[in-house]
This record gives structure tokens, C-alpha cells and sequence, in this order.
């Protein structure tokens, strides 16, 4: 058996791949672009969230968000690591990424606008991003499928805690409910996108599916999102902003309307609402905390016993 | 799918990386926590420190935000070695020699449990 036939041999059979393997080189890109795009999208997550800290309703829900926070550095850092495992350095990545040359989800590009958001992204984005990660906790490579497994308890965590807090908005007053729908109707769309584009665009899915990289297609992905939370909404009593979503006994799952495809693909160049100034903040947070860094090495150096002389 | 941005028309997909790193970055280290009292150290991840105490205090941090554990052991992970996959069959003992196993041995019943 070639090296090629081993290594399909034991993802055929449910088995993992781990750092030390074989793999082809175009697996080892595949997961390095894929892992580096989730840990910079945890990233850069914090950003539309940090937004609210300092102007949550209360110490309770100020507490709730600085966890949930903490949450996403961490799961960047866990990703980072897995990422580190195919040979990659950690500082590269963040170069890539600074340089616009590595992406993040482009659900980030949009601004945080009221408080009722950050019910809605809990809801919504951290809903949608459970839909995939459950699948990726059976995703081929070792590192990455434990990652996940990690990532999925905290973010359950994190779609509740958003949920709870629209259930109390939509029991409040008529503005209250008014925010909640508000930010219902920014977020529907865009939390749709991070399915990404049709089976039938989608460029990488066969090869990323024969792999075990990906295990549910963009459309199946986005479907299984969709039934799951137009009863949510119900339950809050909230309007989906999609004319045409209605129920398809036939088919046994909603229908629901078009994305806006030039949106999306406008967003994925570069050209959202936030994009600029969240690349702009991640660098110059970066650039600020270089002091720090040397610091900590400076002061590393000092306590390390001296090299004997041989 | 999720967090995973497609190549818009027009763009390349393919980034080199080069392994190299530029900003002489912090160390690694692999972190093992001990779940709770009586069980074994297991490995949870890596993260970057420039000494050990950072790395402990960074490993709260990054791991150990829920009660993860009682104990946390951190090591410098150009400490760990390791043999290559395809030499496993040199240092771990195949399950071939089947006089090994206890259930190779036939005990009459009426022996009793053994």
C-alpha cells in the first residue's frame, strides 16, 4: 500500500489522523487554511462583543460577557495550537492575518448596534457556529476534532446565555421588544452566509468530504440551522425577516428565501461594514502589546539559571 | 460552512506558509492536567510562555476556565520525544504473543471465578 492508499485507508475506517502521520500536502493546507481562519474568527470575534462590556444593562450580564469573551480568546488559542501541530508557527499565522491575507468569518464584519445584538449573536452566530463545529468534533484530524469537542460545551454555554437574555428583552417592554427585533432583522441574513455558498459553488466541499474534514454539506448545514431556530423565534415571538419562510410539509423542513449573494461575496473581499477597522484594532493591539512581549522574555532570560561554560 | 471563508472569483486559496517565524515568539509548552484526585496527568493542548510560570498561569487561562482539573503540570515541548508512526512496531509490543493474555488460558468451570 502507497503512503497516499495508508493514509485514505485509516479516514475510511473512522479512524484519526495525528500530527506525526503521513498526509498529503494538500490535506496539511486544507486544515491549516480551514484551522487558521476558525482561530482568527474567535479572534476577531471578540471585537463586535468587547463593543458591550463596559455598557451592559448590569453587573450580572457585564459578568456573563467578559466570560463569554475570555471564551473566544481561548478557543483562538486552543485553535492556534491545533494549527501549530501541522507545522506552522503561531506568529505567522497572526502575520497572515494582519496582512489580509488570512480571512475570518465575515459574520464579524458587521457592527454590534444595540444590546438586543448580543442576545442575537449568542442566538444566531454562536447557533450557527454549533451547527457546524458538532460536525467538525468528527472531523478527520485528531487535534482539530478534539478542539472541537472542547469548543462545543463552551459554546453551548454561549448560545444560551444570548437566548435567555432575548427571552427577557421580548417579556419587557414594546422598545425592548423592538431592539430584539431589530437585531433579528440585521443578523438573520448574515448568519445564514456563514454557511458559505451552494453545494453547487462550493469549490472544496468534494474533496474536504472524501477527507472527513467536512462531513454535511454548506445547503444541508444551513437547512438543519433553519429548522432548528424558526421555532426559537416563534417561542420569543419575533418575525424572521424571509417573506418567504414557511413550513414545507412535503419536504418536511422550512423553505426559506435567496441569500444576497453579491452581500456576501462584497463582505468576503473586504468590503463589509467593519472590515477595515477590525483589522485595524487586531494590528494595533498587536503593535501595543510588543513591550509586553519582550518584556516577558527579558524577564525570562534574567531568571533562567546561567548556561554553564563546557 | 461556518468560520470557513470560501475563495471569492478572482482570489487564490493558496497561502504559503513557511514555518518560519519572524517575531522570535514565545516557547512552547505542552500542558497535562489531572482531572481530579486518583486519576493520571492527561495531555490537554499547548500553548506559548516565555517561562513556566507564565505557562502555568497562562494555562488557567486557556484550559482551565471550568474547574477542568486539581492539578496542571506544564513542560517545555522541546522536552517531549517521541518515536515516528511507522516505527510503533519497534517499541510497542504488537498483540501477537497471545500467551500473554490472560484469556488465552482455558479454567475448567467448576473452578470457580479465577
Amino acid at each position: 500500500m502507497s503512503p497516499e492508499q495508508r493514509f485514505q485507508a485509516v479516514i475510511d475506517a473512522e479512524d484519526k489522523i495525528e500530527p506525526t502521520d503521513w498526509m498529503p500536502d494538500a490535506y496539511r493546507n486544507t486544515l491549516i487554511r480551514q484551522i487558521a481562519q476558525h482561530a482568527h474568527s474567535e479572534i476577531i470575534g471578540m471585537q463586535p462583543e468587547r463593543n458591550w462590556i463596559s455598557r451592559a444593562p448590569s453587573l450580572h450580564r457585564k459578568a456573563i460577557l467578559m466570560a463569554k469573551v475570555q471564551d473566544e480568546a481561548g478557543h483562538g488559542l486552543y485553535l492556534y495550537s491545533a494549527a501549530e501541530t501541522l507545522g506552522v508557527k503561531r506568529d505567522e499565522l497572526q502575520e497572515l492575518l494582519h496582512q489580509g491575507k488570512h480571512k475570518y468569518s465575515s459574520i464579524f464584519n458587521y457592527p454590534t448596534l444595540n444590546w438586543a445584538d448580543i442576545g442575537t449573536i449568542g442566538w444566531l452566530v454562536d447557533g450557527a457556529a454549533i451547527t457546524n463545529q458538532v460536525m467538525l468534533t468528527r472531523c478527520s484530524y485528531g487535534p482539530y476534532a478534539r478542539g472541537m469537542v472542547r469548543i462545543c460545551k463552551e459554546e453551548s454555554f454561549h448560545q444560551r446565555q444570548g437566548y435567555e437574555l432575548l427571552i427577557r428583552l421580548c417579556q419587557g417592554s414594546e422598545a425592548q421588544k423592538a431592539l430584539a427585533q431589530d437585531a433579528l432583522d440585521r443578523w438573520w441574513w448574515p448568519s445564514l452566509m456563514m454557511f458559505g455558498p451552494h453545494d453547487t459553488e462550493s469549490t472544496h466541499t468534494e474533496q474536504s468530504m472524501a477527507w472527513k474534514i467536512k462531513r454535511v454539506s454548506n445547503d444541508d448545514l444551513r437547512q438543519q440551522f433553519v429548522d432548528m431556530t424558526v421555532p426559537q423565534a416563534d417561542y420569543l415571538g419575533l418575525q424572521i425577516p424571509d417573506p418567504e419562510l414557511r413550513w414545507n410539509e412535503e419536504r418536511g423542513h422550512y423553505d426559506f428565501g435567496e441569500i444576497d449573494w453579491d452581500e456576501f461575496w462584497l463582505v468576503v473581499k473586504g468590503d463589509g461594514p467593519m472590515n477595515r477597522e477590525r483589522i485595524a484594532h487586531k494590528v494595533d493591539a498587536w503593535d501595543e502589546g510588543a513591550w509586553v512581549r519582550a518584556a516577558a522574555i527579558a524577564h525570562a532570560e534574567k531568571l533562567a539559571p546561567p548556561e554553564e561554560e563546557t | 460552512m461556518t468560520y470557513e471563508v470560501p475563495i471569492a472569483p478572482g482570489e487564490s486559496g493558496e497561502i504559503e506558509t513557511t514555518a518560519e517565524t519572524t517575531g522570535g515568539g514565545w516557547p512552547m509548552w505542552e500542558v497535562f492536567v489531572r482531572a481530579r484526585r486518583g486519576v493520571s496527568h492527561v495531555h490537554i493542548g499547548s500553548l506559548h510562555a516565555p517561562d513556566a510560570e507564565t505557562a502555568l498561569q497562562n494555562s488557567r487561562d486557556v484550559y482551565t476556565r471550568r474547574g477542568e482539573g486539581v492539578s496542571v503540570w506544564v513542560v517545555p515541548s522541546s522536552e517531549i520525544h517521541a518515536f515516528e508512526p511507522d516505527d510503533a512496531t519497534d517499541y510497542v509490543e504488537a498483540n501477537e504473543k497471545v500467551y500473554r493474555l490472560a484469556t488465552t488460558y482455558e479454567i475448567p468451570d467448576e473452578v470457580g471465578q479465577m
